[in-house]
């Protein structure tokens, strides 16, 4: 049996496909315009026998496909105590929202929290960050590892934030500094996240930030070695999907 | 409905814009209540008034003004009917529910203030509500800042305004203050209708009240089985409607309501599957036409079961003892009764987080849903000592904050959602 999950995100969509236990198949593709037809060229030369859709745009998939659906707090949930017997925390910072999810001993979710409505302290924020310090696009963690500690970033705002980068560059403040900065203000932001769950730990990594150096070196210095990196962190939720697809 | 262009056009209301709402409003109800499944025969009658809302009820209210009663307009559970109606008044409560003529609003108001408040700015600067034109007089009440202050501002754009002050905490000199200013209160009442209330006048309004209390504890009390007969957006509305209805005739038809349910329960028939997720939505008040988050999660199949809320058991709880026979011993028993609201605005406030606990209990619920408008700092704040303390006890909780805007359904429905796949 092969069981399909798709997880469409707000920036991307990500396909998992498992037999046996086995990942066969791993895609990913930006969500664009309309997500429906990237999903559709995802799939098209593919076969499954069953499926899951979760993410934000998982309502989408329930009207065009008739697929079933499941929020993305459970399928991070159900995917990350698949991956990693034992977790019991998951911070997903993924483009449009962050999530900090509790597990209890036996994997099931019993608590989570997601940011607020707008985009602050997400993958989009630093995605905004990145523009307009003028680095070339998924090289901000790196060069934010460069950057010395000194400055303080306050708004979590990605248009108040925009204006404070602005003064710190009119300043004559070092680009690097400030992209730490800007790490150093989401990092905060999500460790504040799970201080108030009172997460328990090993805790995972989930989402596209979570390919981010700098973010994860910062998080490491505040949560030590607790914090597990799977290796395709942004896959989580679709592998999690796929694994509910096998209880329809 | 009727032709009521011609009322609205005497009370002074926008028609464009009015017809706008009454469009927008009607879309909603359509599709948030009409169809909903296994709806009990008796939500027939509350529909039928929500349909006549602005115009029969209106009709009503003008015709009884014709008759010499005064219509008081109210924003709060604080402002006792009891005493309204042994004035030989008549009690509404003011529409707050809703978005409107936000770009007016926000030049009297700073952006950053709860919807709620906003809502009745925005329905009086849009000349919308018939109820706030037909009120011969609005009673503003003390409770949050945001309340009290934006008082100062709305008491000019009306004729005739009365502000009420209120306690912030349960000692024996709060109380004082708030018998004062129900004494305040009834001395406004009698002003206006030249009459002084007398000891049958009120025995009169408390048992008018009381029979409508009992009743909505009544429907209450039959949400506790298992499966629940009616679905918490009725029982809402139910709850709603009782702030703008008629009170005699609402109290015999919720009851007309409850004996159907009766039936239902006993049949063991109920509004959504057997073991439907159960909730219990406490928090901030859902004035008429704010039904989104009770909308939310019922539509990923939970059924609400109870709402700690003033439009709610907050508000209906209790009702008066009417056993005394003086004037000033019947005011001492309406104080009695309203000083047990457990209203955010008091401090400290533990009787609140006790009622929760309660409430979910005697419901059965699976989980409670934390209802809080954006930037109404005394349900906020109480918030996350609810959450703690309701988690201790092993009950669920998730904590929503929100406004009445549409924009993060998306959100709130994975949130809920969520939430709901944790408790079932």
């Amino acid at each position: 049996m092969r069981h399909a999950g798709i997880d469409i995100g707000s920036r991307s969509i990500e396909l998992v496909v498992i037999e046996d236990g086995k990942v066969v198949v791993s895609r990913q593709s930006e969500s664009g315009y309309n997500p429906v037809e990237r999903v559709h060229e995802l799939i098209a030369d593919i076969s499954f026998d069953k499926v899951m859709a979760t993410g934000y745009g998982r309502a989408s998939l329930e009207i065009a496909f008739d697929y079933p659906t499941i929020t993305e707090i459970k399928a991070y949930g159900t995917g990350a105590a698949a991956l990693h017997p034992g977790v019991r925390g998951i911070l997903d910072i993924g483009g449009q929202d962050t999530k900090v999810i509790s597990l209890n001993e036996n994997g099931k979710v019993f608590k989570f929290e997601m940011n607020d409505k707008c985009a602050a302290g997400t993958g989009k924020f630093l995605e905004l960050m990145e523009a307009s310090l003028g680095y070339q696009q998924n090289t901000l963690g790196l060069e934010a590892l460069k950057g010395q500690e000194g400055i303080e970033i306050n708004s979590m705002c990605a248009v108040f934030a925009e204006s404070e980068v602005t003064s710190l560059l009119a300043k004559g403040c070092l680009r690097a500094d400030i992209a730490l900065a800007v790490h150093q203000s989401v990092c905060r932001r999500a460790v504040g996240m799970i201080k108030r769950q009172d997460l328990k730990t090993p805790i995972l990594f989930a989402g596209g930030v979570a390919n981010n150096v700098c973010m994860i070196h910062l998080l490491k210095q505040t949560l030590g070695d607790d914090l597990i990196i799977p290796t395709s962190p942004q896959f989580v939720g679709a592998y999690g999907a796929a694994v509910l697809a096998g209880f329809l | 409905m009727a032709d009521y262009t011609k009322m609205w056009t005497d009370l002074g209301l926008n028609l464009d814009n009015h017809d706008a709402l009454l469009e927008n409003l009607g879309g909603a109800y359509q599709s948030i209540f009409m169809l909903q499944e296994h709806r009990p025969e008796g939500m027939g009658y509350f529909d039928f008034v929500m349909s006549e809302a602005h115009g029969l009820r209106i009709q009503e209210l003008r015709d009884e003004q014709e008759a010499g009663r005064k219509i008081i307009g109210s924003f709060c559970v604080f402002v006792p009917e009891e005493l309204v109606l042994a004035a030989g008044c008549t009690s509404v409560g003011l529409c707050a529910g809703a978005d409107f003529a936000q770009e007016e609003v926000e030049k009297v108001l700073p952006r950053n203030t709860c919807s709620l408040i906003k809502s009745f700015f925005g329905f009086k600067l849009g000349k919308v509500c018939p109820y706030m034109e037909v009120s011969d007089l609005i009673v503003g009440e003390n409770t949050c800042d945001g309340k009290k202050k934006s008082f100062e501002i709305f008491s000019q754009m009306v004729p005739n305004f009365f502000q009420m002050d209120l306690p912030q905490n349960k000692a024996p000199m709060a109380r004082k203050l708030l018998k004062h200013e129900y004494e305040a209160f009834v001395a406004k009442l009698e002003e206006m209708t030249g009459k002084r209330i007398g000891v049958e006048d009120l025995k009169q309004g408390i048992a008018t009240v009381n029979a409508k209390r009992n009743a909505l504890a009544r429907l209450s009390k039959l949400r506790m089985a298992n499966p629940s007969p009616i679905s918490g957006l009725d029982a809402l509305l139910i709850n709603q409607i009782a702030f703008l209805d008629n009170p005699v005739r609402f109290t015999e038809k919720v009851n007309v309501l409850c004996d159907e349910l009766e039936l239902l329960v006993k049949e063991n028939k109920g509004v959504k599957v057997e073991n439907a997720p159960r909730v219990v939505i406490s928090g901030c008040p859902m004035a008429i036409p704010n039904w989104k988050v009770p909308a939310v999660i019922e539509a990923t199949g939970a059924v609400i079961v109870g709402e700690e809320s003033c439009i709610g058991e907050r508000g209906q709880r209790n009702t008066t003892d009417d056993s005394a026979d003086t004037v000033d011993g019947l005011i001492d028993a309406v104080v009695d009764r309203y000083f047990k609201i457990d209203c955010a605005v008091f401090t400290p406030n533990q009787e609140r987080v006790e009622h929760i606990k309660e409430m979910a209990k005697n419901t059965n619920a699976d989980g409670v849903i934390h209802y809080g408008l954006q930037f109404c700092q005394p349900y906020i704040m109480e918030s996350f000592s609810v959450e703690k303390s309701l988690e201790k006890d092993g009950v669920s909780v998730l904590r929503l904050e929100t406004d009445y805007s549409q924009e993060d359904m998306g959100q709130l429905s994975t949130r809920v959602e969520a939430f709901v796949e944790i408790i079932k």
